[in-house]
């Protein structure tokens, strides 16, 4: 029996691999985990945006040059909000302590907006009754624009909040949601802006000890819009329903990037997110990142993305990602499909004497409502449903897409 | 009086392993009010019969013809075929996510009357007929077939029959998966249409359990994509004893 010494065949200098590349970048190391990605206000923290980082791959980042780079006015803007008993809504100051107190940008984009926006929008929500406010703003023109808005639920607080935007936009900014102990949160972010709008957003969560938050995204309108929540489940038995809607015609751009951290013991989260398709050029993103963290025992995840393509020439790009730091959870699970009309619904729905025509309308407006019944605010979910109806009246669905 | 005739129907379905023909040469005469049976082994091309007849477009008809009342069914398409008068209730009914059956319901009876039905008529009409069927209230605002049981999802078809009041009905393998009340429940529904509206009906089935509960006039056997053998009520209770090993043997030999 032969005993060969390996120990002098590992050898650096000699095995192809063991040596450093003259190519250099060997210091360089992928993020690891998710919540490694750095974060900063100040936006020479962020280097200018190439489209060739992972966050930012999918996005025509040509466009954003002034979102990222440019002069923001960052002035407060016009916007409506209806009264409810123990909500309070306000300008303040970037130096408010309010300020930062979810998260801070991830984002060069996010951190211009931080840097010059000059007052934020406050809404601090107290009182245990249930209650609906909505904010509405239609007027921020085309104009380069930061905005920050901070939206916090006092403890054991409940309230449905509705963020209305629509008209013209231009706009980068944050929205940081604090989610205090026991308070019960509803969020519902509409964007419903006009056909040449462009607008990146950050939702910052923060959930505290046996919170829940549902966050609800409804992106229709605008030529670009990037949504990104970033959900942190901090408290333990804290809890996060995430869901979206989005529905992208020719030409548009609409992305949504998700975040759930599970940070404390005994979180759970539930994200879905729906969309549909139609319309050359018509693009739409979903990245869903998970991360368990080592804290987050007993964790309860589960994340899908749903899209509908109606017609040819579209793009949908769908990436769940899973992370997890802890043996002991209760569950985690992801689903992403991309599809065409299900020929089997199509032909029940005819076989009882629908029309194809009408039989697709069914099963589209189906799928989409889905996440308006979830809604909880039976006027938004009935305008929706109607903004859904439009959508679909403005095609032919008997092209065929198979 | 309407009659559906099926003279000589061949119908092939596209596998991956090519063009299979099921049906080869079926010839079947159904009228109104009255109520064939037909029964067979699996694989003998019973569903495939109830495909073609409601216009699936995974069947292709080779040769032969359908017609309702002289009308050439095979050039119509599947909400063309309902709205002359058809019906299948399928073996397994398709989840519509996101649609209620109330709307599908109310829908379907737009398109077959082409007019809205009158609100406060149909509602009672819909409240009856789930009364009848043994089903909850609530089923009314859930979404089509999503987590239905199998027994629901049978019920929620013999609704739709007994509400948009077809000319003739199609009946797949409808009593499979059931116990004995659903199955008596279902049965008790078909039945209702039949006295109402003088409904003719198809019954496809592998066991003969269902026709203690809906009595044939005519019944068929199926074997390898032909009718092997007709006869009245008396030979299902022949089926019954004997089962299909008679005709499979009478093929594998010829």
């Amino acid at each position: 029996m032969t005993v060969t010494d390996t120990s002098a065949s590992q050898n650096k200098a000699g095995q192809h691999g063991f040596r450093e590349h003259t190519d250099g970048g060997w210091g360089l190391v992928p993020l690891q985990t998710r919540s490694e990605r750095p974060r900063s206000t100040n936006v020479e923290d962020f280097s200018n945006l190439t489209g060739r980082e992972a966050e930012w791959r999918y996005t025509p980042v040509e466009r954003l040059t002034a979102l990222s780079d440019g002069d923001l006015d960052g002035s407060p803007y016009a916007v409506s909000v209806t009264d409810a008993d123990g909500v309070t809504a306000e300008w303040i100051a970037m130096g408010d302590p309010r300020i930062g107190s979810a998260a801070l940008p991830e984002e060069r984009p996010a951190a211009n907006a931080w840097s010059q926006t000059e007052k934020a929008y406050a809404i601090t929500i107290t009182g245990e009754e249930p209650k609906t406010i909505t904010v509405e703003r239609d007027a921020l023109g085309a104009n380069a624009r930061g905005a920050h808005t901070v939206i916090t639920a006092k403890p054991n607080s409940q309230a449905l909040l509705i963020l209305k935007s629509s008209g013209d936009a231009h706009l980068t900014e944050n929205v940081e949601i604090v989610v205090e102990e026991g308070a019960r949160l509803t969020v519902v972010s509409v964007q419903w802006w006009s056909d040449t709008a462009t607008h990146l957003a950050s939702h910052f969560a923060r959930i505290g000890r046996d919170a829940t938050l549902k966050h609800v995204l409804v992106t229709l309108g605008g030529s670009l819009v990037r949504v990104n929540p970033s959900l942190h489940l901090a408290g333990q038995g804290s809890n996060v329903e995430s869901l979206g809607l989005y529905y992208a015609d020719t030409g548009q751009h609409l992305e949504h990037q998700v975040y759930v951290h599970h940070d404390a013991p005994y979180s759970r989260s539930r994200v879905n997110y729906k969309g549909a398709l139609q319309g050359e050029g018509a693009h739409t993103v979903w990245i869903g990142d998970v991360l368990i963290g080592p804290d987050a025992t007993g964790t309860d995840s589960y994340e899908q993305n749903r899209n509908l393509v109606l017609t040819d020439g579209t793009r949908a790009d769908s990436v769940p990602n899973l992370e997890i730091e802890t043996g002991d959870i209760a569950g985690a699970g992801h689903a992403s499909a991309t599809g065409r009309f299900d020929d089997e619904q199509l032909f029940y729905l005819q076989a009882r004497g629908i029309t194809e025509e009408e039989a697709r309308r069914l099963v589209v407006r189906g799928f989409l409502t889905e996440i308006i019944q979830q809604i909880g605010d039976a006027d938004l979910q009935a305008s929706l449903e109607t903004a859904v109806e439009d959508e679909l009246a403005t095609t032919s669905l008997t092209g065929d897409a198979r | 009086m309407s009659v559906i005739e099926i003279r000589d129907l061949h119908v092939s379905v596209d596998t991956d392993q090519g063009n299979k023909p099921i049906l080869k040469g079926v010839d079947l005469t159904i009228k109104s009010d009255e109520t064939h049976a037909i029964m067979g082994p699996n694989g003998s091309g019973k569903s495939t019969l109830a495909y073609t007849i409601a216009g699936h477009p995974k069947y292709t008809v080779d040769s032969g013809t359908i017609t309702l009342d002289g009308e050439d069914i095979l050039a119509m398409s599947v909400d063309e075929r309902a709205r002359a008068g058809l019906f299948l209730a399928m073996q397994y009914p398709v989840e519509i996510p996101g649609v209620t059956v109330t709307n599908f319901l109310r829908t379907a009876k737009t398109a077959l009357d082409g007019e809205a039905p009158a609100i406060r008529g149909w509602m009672k009409d819909m409240k009856t007929s789930m009364e009848n069927l043994r089903m909850d209230p609530s089923f009314a605002a859930r979404n089509v077939n999503e987590g239905f049981s199998g027994g629901e999802k049978k019920r929620n078809e013999i609704l739709q029959l007994e509400l948009l009041k077809p000319a003739f009905a199609v009946l797949d393998e409808t009593d499979s998966g059931l116990d004995v009340d659903a199955l008596r429940v279902v049965s008790e529904g078909v039945n209702r249409a039949k006295s109402n509206t003088g409904l003719g009906v198809l019954l496809i089935t592998h066991y003969t359990r269902i026709l203690r509960y809906i009595k044939p006039d005519f019944v068929h056997v199926f074997v390898d994509g032909r009718v092997a053998e007709e006869g009245g009520p008396e030979l299902a209770e022949r089926l019954e004893d004997e089962g299909y090993d008679r005709f499979l043997t009478e093929t594998a030999v010829s």
